[in-house]
């Protein structure tokens, strides 16, 4: 996964409720073997009409082509478990989502990959949503070792909850798979024992 | 100390190690099944790492996804993209050693259809899958949860997922079901009331005298569906029906063993005083055929309702998703919904192509014929279920109203093969997604119990299936 330090650039609002992983990666960019293309399938379906850029899609406007963070209505990233829309949101360059709350197999997605979430109160989010809306003040700088978020040109700060388990995967970039390869002894023995108590699993 | 929750004996079953102070642990997975099209990358990623699967025997992989559902069945897939996933598929399964049933095998079906009927899902196992419906399991008291791509990995490197524990809901069903009410509409209700994040960070546990008298199909129907409010797993107590069910499926434990399981997986329930996080009543005596208006699962009517004013709606947000979901339908607010002709029915998914929902739609069916300009096709869960509507006369049934008999596979739920509708087209659908484009871009999708979708492919509109049941017909 990509390590997450502290991280500035735009920040786009896309406040409506439920925003599906069907709607972030639509289904025709789903018949790879790997993960290359799915840029171009991030929002497809929004950004595009009829092969052109939407202008009505928040991203195709000016001030917003370059986001790097999104800030969301809740339920973000609900529906189909394909990390498909991670690989995608990643490529469209996002580093990181700020909303209230995340659907749990996207989230858990997004942590696989260092995506960052960040969930927060309605109202603090609320604030940032309506700061994020005039571009000439949608610059926001997201800390994660100080746990901060620095938005309005710099004038506000406000900060956020991150468990620290989760907070030292994202810094460090970390395998997940090596990480618990290191305890495959407790595995094995687990796994022993708990045949034993139900051996018609096998 | 309080009882503990069938969903937290489960979880406490497995737990390898405490991975940190702050309930993060190691879980150990006691079976998966993959697909071709959520797998790939996991594959590639344990290739580039020169890791093994730990447990090979514990996995199974199935053809769902991609595949045509013409009724003459062949290798041959719809484009080159899942042709090649299914060659990767093929390759993995047999690189990595793991059981594969290719789209001719006659075990071939929807996964979660699959595992079950196989007898793979048993009482106190915790599965996870690379496929959010994954929760079908919990209907045999098993923890059934989906995860993506990395997390296959993870797990087919491991064994064990990195897992948090979540919160407990309780939903609690009471009275008895009306005539016309299935176990699909009782959970749209449920998705209804408590909303498309409803159940986010929760494992629901359903329970209660609906439930115990429910059948297994019917409480997978609810097991998969509910993860539409967001929950991210599902138990429930096993029975006797459970037992019945599993009992001389290929893969149950047989003989002695079976008699030992059968006796474990019987205490297998929450203690009486458990508590649980969040309780949920319904009682389903009040409970009407549901169908959506919108473009989340939670945005559903009763078909006897009016389609609703996005002017009701509290927040301002809430509100533009209303009139954006109402726009895309191409719904105007104050109309019947029993008013709205449809393009297509659409029967199956993992949500509804068991026997029982096939059953469900054949009795609507039986006599009576598509109505003119719409197309409607029913695609079974599994090539056994396929078989074994055949052998029951429903496929005659289907074929002698107008209604396309296909093979297994997803299918149309997600349009991922060549399923799909074209912009505009309008479908009742007994699926569990109404997302926009779910069905195909520009496509309009209505979800509704099997026998409802019978309802509209016959009348050519959405249509109160009562009006049509058995007594109910002049």
């Amino acid at each position: 996964m990509i390590p997450f330090g502290q991280v500035t650039g735009v920040a786009a609002p896309m406040m409506a409720p439920n925003i599906d992983t069907d709607v972030i990666m639509p289904k025709m960019f789903l018949k790879g073997v790997d993960r290359s293309g799915l840029g171009e399938g991030a929002f497809n379906l929004l950004r595009f009409s009829g092969g052109k850029p939407d202008p009505d899609f928040i991203l195709n406007q000016d001030g917003y082509r370059d986001s790097c963070f999104l800030v969301v209505g809740p339920n973000f990233g609900c529906g189909s478990s394909r990390e498909h829309a991670v690989w995608g949101l990643q490529q469209l360059g996002i580093r990181a989502l700020i909303g209230t709350s995340f659907a749990g197999i996207f989230n858990d997605n997004c942590a696989n990959n260092g995506l960052l979430t960040i969930s927060l109160e309605a109202g603090v989010l609320a604030e940032l949503a309506q700061a994020v809306t005039d571009s000439s003040r949608n610059d926001v700088t997201i800390d994660l070792a100080a746990q901060t978020i620095r938005f309005d040109c710099g004038r506000r700060s406000i900060g956020f909850d991150i468990e620290p388990d989760r907070k030292e995967a994202f810094l460090t970039g970390r395998d997940f798979i090596a990480s618990t390869l290191v305890f495959a002894d407790d595995i094995r023995a687990f796994e022993a024992r708990h045949r034993a108590e139900n051996p018609w699993i096998v | 100390m309080a009882g503990r929750t069938l969903y937290d004996k489960l979880v406490d079953a497995h737990v390898v190690r405490n991975l940190d102070d702050s309930g993060l642990v190691l879980l150990y997975v006691d079976r998966t099944v993959l697909n071709e099209y959520t797998s790939p990358q996991a594959f590639a990623g344990l290739r580039e790492a020169g890791r093994k699967v730990w447990n090979p025997k514990a996995a199974l992989m199935v053809v769902d996804h991609v595949n045509p559902t013409a009724a003459q069945r062949t290798r041959a897939m719809p484009d080159r993209g899942a042709a090649r996933q299914v060659d990767y598929f093929a390759e993995n399964a047999r690189d990595f050693g793991i059981e594969y049933f290719d789209i001719l095998d006659p075990r071939q079906g929807i996964e979660h259809v699959v595992a079950p009927e196989q007898g793979l899902v048993m009482p106190g196992m915790v599965i996870a899958a690379g496929d959010s419906h994954t929760t079908a399991y919990g209907a045999f008291g098993a923890l059934g949860y989906g995860i993506g791509t990395s997390d296959i990995e993870h797990y087919l490197a491991t064994s064990t997922v990195r897992y948090r524990r979540l919160k407990t809901m309780r939903i609690h069903l009471t009275g008895a079901a009306p005539l016309g009410v299935t176990s699909k509409d009782i959970v749209m209700e449920v998705i209804r009331r408590i909303g498309a994040d409803g159940a986010t960070g929760y494992a629901v546990e359903f329970s209660g005298p609906v439930v115990s008298n429910m059948s297994v199909e019917g409480r997978i129907v609810m097991s998969v569906m509910i993860v539409e409010a967001g929950a991210r797993g599902v138990v429930i107590a096993p029975d006797q029906k459970v037992l019945d069910y599993l009992k001389g499926r290929p893969r149950s434990p047989k003989g002695e063993m079976w008699v030992r399981a059968a006796r474990s997986w019987l205490t297998l329930a929450s203690d009486s005083d458990a508590r649980f996080d969040r309780e949920v009543t319904l009682d389903v005596s009040e409970v009407a055929p549901l169908v959506t208006w919108g473009t989340s699962p939670d945005q559903a009517i009763a078909v006897t309702e009016i389609i609703p004013d996005p002017g009701q709606q509290a927040a301002p947000e809430r509100q533009a998703a209303a009139s954006r979901a109402l726009n895309y339908m191409g719904l105007t607010p104050g109309l019947p919904i029993q008013s709205v002709p449809i393009d297509f029915a659409f029967i199956g998914s993992c949500t509804n192509s068991r026997i029982e929902d096939l059953r469900d739609a054949a009795e609507i069916f039986r006599g009576r014929r598509v109505a003119e300009g719409v197309r409607a096709i029913v695609v079974p869960g599994s090539t056994q279920v396929r078989a074994q509507a055949e052998s029951e006369g429903l496929a005659k049934v289907f074929t002698d109203a107008g209604v396309e008999w296909r093979q297994s596979g997803c299918s149309m739920c997600l349009a991922m093969n060549d399923d799909v509708l074209k912009p505009g087209e309008r479908c009742a659908s007994s699926t569990n997604r109404n997302f926009e484009g779910r069905q195909g871009p520009g496509a309009r999708t209505h979800l509704m119990s099997p026998a409802m979708v019978a309802a509209a492919a016959v009348t050519g509109r959405i249509t109160d299936v009562r009006s049509l049941l058995r007594g109910a017909r002049q």
